[in-house]
């Protein structure tokens, strides 16, 4: 296990080194300069400007200010946004979308289960056809669809929910759900497939056979071996999760890091760009070092590998 | 075989056909399709801005008036090109790549692998979207980069082949008769792990779209005047509350592509393994999730 532990440690530590150095590299071959406005700057507040920027070293010494700068948490200034630092737009977003993946995560999770469970303790059944007939749809419904079709239903032609922005709690019921959705629908399938499986594993004939209530069955015997498959998708979900949060957070104007990266992407923004994707990184393989770390942890033929 | 397997997948039961039917008819309607129509897809009709569906705009016009179905077919061509470019492309970084990982073995697969293992967790969308920021919106680029991304479930399942071809007899005979490795993974891998690779392949059609209409979507992809599903949405998102029509016509286009492309994918992919006895190279892990827009979207098939 400690192996395992530091193998993958080290791997994932590794990744993100070759990401955020892939990402420098394409920073800098980035044609133009962050300053080519539509005016020409003079020569002295240009070379002032490229001083202040860090801009004016060779490309490997910039590079290893860069790296020291990020291991002391620091993602460097905004280009386009004069008076923030990337952490601060950092710090302003990352709240709001975690907040909306945490919940959209949880929902996944639990309904995704719930219904999979029901759906595969029961395979061919009445049930089982609707629940997977209602995932199948759920899966293909990418998440650009979703978002605004939710808007135009539950918010401008019922009603019901404020569509879009900041606020109360009424304001963190669509975008999860959006969000979630696709991902309830795969986590339900995944679990459908896994219980089926399970079924037909000869433990249960003897947790039958010394009598054990369905109940105890389901809990003990059959959830641990059919949740292995969805513990290992969840570190991938977790990554299109927030991927799909971009989405999410433009169409119900939520000021998420999501919005923050695709306005800078649309202003060239490099540095703010830059520093999102290495957050995102940074976020989604802490994630999948986490289930990685679970997986092993539930599963014993990871954990006693040589 | 491969030929029985791929017409048995895609007409053996009625929603097989169905699936097929829908696709073959968004694909000939977006060949087709705007010669019937008369209208141009840039051309704006004065007299009906923003007009629900009628029988001379049968989609209806978008808010600055110009012809939703022609618009449509054009974002049907662009994100269907797209996807079937980066298809090609995945296919071919893919095959070579798991064809000599697969045949080489040892420490040069390992490293390949392991290479590929870790170009898993990266969050593919916002690599592309940074290219995109960087290098400008260009189209071919968008296509290059959507293919670089979608190789590595390629090169695992050709890895997996290569691995099982690699003892049979008639690789051992070239060996025998003095062929040089190159000739051998050239001559006799890769036309053997073609059929396998190509109908898995077809798995990443629906991902690529899907990450094409997502990165066009937020503006950053194909550019006005031109069009794919994902600008069109996009279009019909602002305009969603006086003009529905504008959303829904390229919304339902799109979902219903990704959904036929997903589950005659997964019929194709089912039908290889039960024809050919292969299961999934999965690398670490027993089972396989779906994850809904793939690898695109910075999800990792294990």
């Amino acid at each position: 296990m400690a192996r395992f532990l530091l193998t993958r440690t080290l791997s994932t530590l590794f990744t993100f080194w070759l990401i955020v150095t892939v990402v420098f590299f394409l920073m800098r071959l980035a044609p133009g300069g962050p300053f080519d406005g539509e005016r020409r700057l003079p020569p002295e507040v240009e070379t002032n400007l490229r001083a202040a920027y860090n801009l004016d070293k060779s490309l490997p010494q910039q590079y290893i200010d860069y790296l020291g700068m990020l291991g002391r948490g620091d993602l460097g200034p905004s280009f386009r946004q004069k008076d923030f630092s990337v952490n601060e737009l950092v710090a302003t977003g990352l709240p709001v979308s975690l907040t909306i993946g945490g919940l959209a995560l949880f929902i996944a999770i639990t309904l995704g289960i719930t219904v999979g469970l029901k759906a595969g303790l029961a395979p061919g059944s009445r049930s089982d056809m609707l629940l997977m007939g209602v995932t199948n749809v759920g899966i293909a419904m990418p998440t650009i669809i979703v978002a605004p079709l939710f808007i135009l239903i539950f918010g401008v032609a019922l009603g019901w929910l404020p569509t879009g922005g900041l606020g109360g709690f009424t304001h963190y019921i669509l975008p999860p759900i959006a969000l979630a959705l696709p991902f309830t629908a795969a986590i339900a399938r995944l679990t459908r497939g896994s219980v089926v499986e399970t079924l037909s594993e000869p433990h249960l004939t003897t947790a039958r056979a010394k009598g054990l209530t369905e109940r105890m069955i389901i809990r003990r015997h059959i959830l641990p071996i059919a949740l292995l498959p969805v513990v290992s998708y969840l570190g991938p979900a977790a990554a299109a999760l927030l991927t799909g949060s971009v989405v999410i957070e433009q169409v119900f104007e939520l000021p998420g890091i999501g919005r923050y990266f695709v306005q800078g992407a649309l202003n060239r923004d490099y540095t703010l760009v830059m520093g999102v994707v290495v957050v995102y990184a940074a976020l989604i393989l802490l994630f999948n070092l986490l289930v990685d770390l679970a997986y092993a942890r539930m599963d014993p033929r990871i954990r006693l590998q040589p | 075989m491969i030929r029985s397997v791929v017409t048995s997948a895609l007409f053996d039961t009625r929603l097989a056909r169905i699936c097929s039917l829908i696709l073959g008819a968004i694909v000939l309607l977006a060949w087709l399709g705007p010669l019937f129509s008369g209208w141009k897809f840039d051309e704006i009709d004065w007299d009906a801005l923003e007009s629900p569906p009628s029988a001379t705009h049968w989609f209806g016009t978008d808010f600055i008036g110009r012809d939703l179905f022609v618009r449509s077919m054009l974002g049907a061509r662009v994100s269907l090109g797209i996807a079937l470019v980066a298809t090609v492309v995945s296919v071919l970084v893919g095959i070579p790549w798991g064809a000599v990982a697969g045949y080489l073995g040892g420490r040069t697969d390992q490293l390949m692998m392991r290479f590929v293992d870790m170009l898993y967790a990266v969050p593919f969308v916002l690599i592309v979207i940074l290219l995109v920021v960087i290098f400008g919106r260009n189209p071919y680029l968008l296509f290059m980069a959507l293919g670089a991304i979608f190789w590595l479930d390629i090169a695992r399942i050709v890895r997996g082949q290569t691995l099982r071809l690699r003892t049979q007899p008639f690789i051992a005979a070239a060996r025998l008769l003095g062929v040089s490795t190159p000739a051998i993974v050239l001559r006799h891998v890769v036309p053997n792990v073609m059929g396998p690779a190509l109908v898995y392949a077809t798995l990443t059609i629906p991902g690529v779209i899907l990450a094409e209409s997502f990165i066009s979507f937020l503006g950053l992809g194909i550019q006005e005047p031109d069009t794919s599903w994902g600008v069109l949405i996009a279009d019909g998102t602002q305009t969603m509350e006086s003009s529905p029509w504008t959303l829904i016509f390229p919304g339902v286009l799109l979902a219903m592509t990704i959904w036929c492309t997903n589950m005659l994918g997964d019929r194709l992919r089912d039908r290889m393994e039960a024809a050919t006895g292969y299961t999934r190279a999965s690398g670490r892990r027993v089972q396989e999730g779906r994850v809904p827009g793939g690898r695109a979207l910075g999800g990792r098939r294990t």
